[in-house]
């Protein structure tokens, strides 16, 4: 019985850590996102010294062959440093649909290629969860029509994983003839995510389902968005109590007050279980199957709803200060805001956690 | 991440859940907060005590089983009574706080005369700690004990002393050394409800029970030995029960059966012919909840974790009481809330669900959030030492409390 992060796993997250402090301190990621790019370079190459972009590729093709609670190690501490990297997309679900549903070749093509970092995919799955007006792309005779919206880590991708309507997933290369991609500037300028506009595009079938492949790459997809929250929450948290034990007024530091103090004690009553509940949706979807899809709308959910709580709260706390650009608080809270709502917010998500238990059903 | 508890565990887990099947017939029902455990509740808790399936740990010169302490049999067992919806032996505040102190603080001849026949049901306890001018700040209490040929003369009252009116003993913190600092003039005593000068009045709660009790002291005379640790150290005593009793209160087996319960009802109740549970917004707000149990069920296996190894429980263990009191609380305001009209019915009234049930609770967890250290008292315990953050500063001129006069 050990509920909790292997040694294993600890000493991944340290590692990463690490190479964060060095590689992506705020000033880095200000750099990035003013810039306009939402992808570091330098950052990326340093994961992929770690191996990261293999992380979810088995050895056999190249990759660290590991599961999705190491990869949640891996996006908390993302999340912690708002680092301006493609993973979530990149080294998780991209190779994760071709270890579900990929075939040999497929996965012989793609996999080790993933592995060393060269081929860099994006992918859409937003119309699987919620189509808005103007989203949504269906199949017809091997090619794809439509849009996809929120397509992510698309920016500098040269493939793409695309769910049509039906929840069929698709291969669709960058360069693909009647494919037009167009950027989506959003709050988070730490993350990639764009358009993309399909005219009778050429694309691959990855398996064939009914959609059964698609929502267990959104169930991780949204177990780790969750995590990225509980690592840039657990930030804020810190950052608030260090700012309240400086910042004086009245003759002392504002910390001292009870006003204050009870704000950071309820954000870290609402944000730990969080991190036991994320763990444990990571490990359903590792090794408890029958619990996997309602444990990520779970973690998805409660992270987003208190994310939500913790990201104002510590913005609050910083009083005037909070709410300026010069302390970059506002990258945690943009973070947590986009990890709220990609791949469904918390009562899109919370509806399909009632379905799957067979509740919220309307009268026959 | 290994959730497996082994060949071994299970095994003990299969012998358990036996022993549950074949005895469950004999179980009392769950026990009501104000009365007296029955002849069938006391029988129970003495079979559980027998197979070590409660007190498993408590050492067998004192009425227990005697077995290493392990924290993993004791947690099959409360899953498992927990599981079967059949009692795990007697709960109260004798049991789950005075026996703890007695076997960290208490001498060899407290621990011989007190224990066994406390975990037997033969004797019921009450707490005497709360007073009307020592709430959060429990330190202020002004009951008073001053030393007079061998005994320690009381006098004063207590306030929030649930089980006074049952209870054959009490353990009372008093002020023994009237001109100590507040935290060092306090001593635990522990004597009989029967003493003379000891008058109980219920105090009727907004549940229209009287769950608990103000107990009054006029010149009650204790014999100085039947004090728990030295004159002066009382405070250091109770902190160490305050600590079994924030365990009692966060359980998050509790919440995962206040939650099933919950959804039940929510299947059986219906609005204008359609299931509670199939209305959005209800739906919405149950499934809130249902997440909340499960990050507090799964925070509950880290701290389990950590024990097991050792290793400290940090803020995941300090957030506990807050966070289920006001879990437990909200579950029971959607069931109220999912109930409609019929979820005012109350006091016995005709088409009232569960006996009225879920607005006791209502009510009552209302009680527990502020009852045990405050949700606001909480939140300093978790900001000062979960957070590190700084303590309000104290006042220059603070009050002493004064013992109260003889």
């Amino acid at each position: 019985m050990d509920f909790g992060l292997s040694p294993e796993q600890r000493m991944l997250r340290d590692a990463v850590d690490r190479l964060l402090r060095e590689h992506c301190p705020l000033d880095h990621v200000r750099e990035v996102a003013e810039g306009g790019h939402a992808v570091s370079a330098a950052v990326v190459a340093a994961l992929s010294e770690l191996g990261l972009s293999g992380i979810m590729v088995l050895e056999e093709h190249g990759g660290l062959g590991l599961g999705l609670l190491d990869a949640l190690v891996v996006a908390e501490a993302l999340g912690a440093a708002v680092a301006p990297v493609p993973f979530v997309a990149r080294c998780v679900l991209a190779p994760l649909a071709l270890r579900l549903a990929g075939t040999p070749a497929q996965q012989a093509r793609w996999l080790p290629r993933i592995a060393d970092g060269s081929a860099r995919f994006g992918v859409g799955l937003t119309e699987v969860v919620n189509r808005r007006d103007g989203g949504g792309v269906t199949a017809a005779d091997g090619t794809l029509s439509g849009s996809a919206l929120f397509v992510l880590d698309s920016a500098d991708a040269d493939a793409f994983v695309i769910a049509d309507q039906g929840g069929q997933l698709h291969l669709v290369a960058g360069e693909a003839d009647g494919l037009e991609r167009l950027p989506l500037s959003t709050i988070d300028l730490t993350r990639s995510v764009g358009e993309l506009r399909l005219d009778g595009v050429a694309a691959e079938p990855l398996g064939e389902d009914d959609g059964g492949t698609a929502n267990r790459l959104v169930a991780a997809g949204r177990v780790l968005l969750a995590a990225d929250s509980v690592g840039a929450g657990d930030v804020m948290i810190a950052r608030a109590v260090d700012y309240a034990g400086e910042r004086e007024q009245f003759g002392r530091v504002i910390g001292s007050f009870q006003a204050v103090k009870h704000m950071c004690a309820e954000m870290a009553a609402r944000l730990e279980p969080c991190r036991s509940l994320v763990w444990y949706a990571a490990h359903a979807f590792d090794a408890v199957p029958d619990e996997a899809l309602l444990m990520a709308c779970h973690a998805k959910s409660h992270t987003g709803e208190v994310g939500r709580f913790v990201a104002r709260t510590a913005t609050e706390v910083h009083g005037g200060m909070g709410f300026t650009d010069l302390l970059g608080l506002h990258y945690w809270f943009k973070r947590i805001g986009f990890d709220r709502q990609l791949l469904g917010g918390p009562e899109i998500v919370r509806a399909e956690a009632a379905a799957l238990q067979g509740w919220g059903k309307r009268a026959a | 991440m290994d959730l497996s508890y082994g060949p071994e565990y299970e095994a003990f887990r299969d012998e358990l859940r036996a022993f549950i099947a074949e005895n469950r017939h004999r179980a009392p029902a769950a026990p009501g907060a104000a009365q007296r455990a029955g002849a069938d509740a006391v029988a129970w808790q003495q079979l559980l005590l027998e197979h070590g399936y409660t007190a498993r740990t408590i050492p067998r010169e004192y009425g227990g089983f005697g077995a290493e302490p392990d924290i993993l049999t004791s947690r099959i067992i409360a899953e498992e009574f927990a599981a079967a919806g059949v009692p795990g032996g007697l709960s109260n505040q004798g049991i789950s706080m005075l026996v703890p102190t007695l076997l960290e603080l208490g001498t060899e001849e407290q621990k011989r005369r007190w224990i066994a026949p406390t975990l037997r049901g033969e004797i019921v306890w009450c707490q005497g700690y709360s007073e009307p001018g020592a709430g959060s700040d429990l330190a202020a209490l002004r009951t008073s004990a001053r030393e007079e040929n061998g005994e320690f003369v009381i006098n004063g009252q207590k306030i929030w002393t649930s089980t006074a009116h049952q209870a054959d003993m009490i353990f009372c913190l008093v002020r023994t050394e009237a001109d100590a600092p507040k935290h060092a003039g306090i001593s635990y005593l522990i004597f009989s409800m029967k003493t003379p000068g000891i008058e109980v009045r219920p105090l009727r709660t907004m549940t229209g029970h009287a769950e608990f009790n103000e107990t009054f002291f006029t010149d009650v005379r204790v014999p100085v030995d039947q004090i728990v640790g030295q004159r002066g150290q009382g405070w250091m005593v109770a902190n160490a029960t305050l600590g079994y009793e924030r365990g009692m209160l966060g359980d998050p087996a509790a919440l995962e059966n206040r939650l099933a319960a919950l959804v039940q009802l929510m299947h059986d109740e219906r609005i204008d012919g359609v299931r509670a549970i199939d209305n959005a917004a209800l739906c919405d707000r149950l499934v809130a909840l249902q997440a909340e149990v499960a990050a507090m069920k799964f925070n509950g296996l880290r701290l389990l974790s950590n024990s097991l190894k050792g290793e400290p429980g940090g803020l995941a263990k300090l957030i506990v009481k807050l966070q289920s009191c006001e879990l437990a609380h909200q579950i029971s305001a959607l069931a109220i809330d999912a109930m409609g009209e019929l979820g005012l019915l109350y006091g016995g009234s005709r088409r009232e669900r569960a006996g009225g049930s879920w607005q006791w609770n209502y009510m009552f967890q209302l009680g527990l959030i502020v009852g045990g250290g405050t949700a606001q008292i909480q939140k300093n315990i978790i900001a000062e030492r979960g957070l590190g953050m700084p303590r309000e500063p104290k006042l220059e001129h603070a009050r002493a409390p004064k013992a109260e006069a003889a």
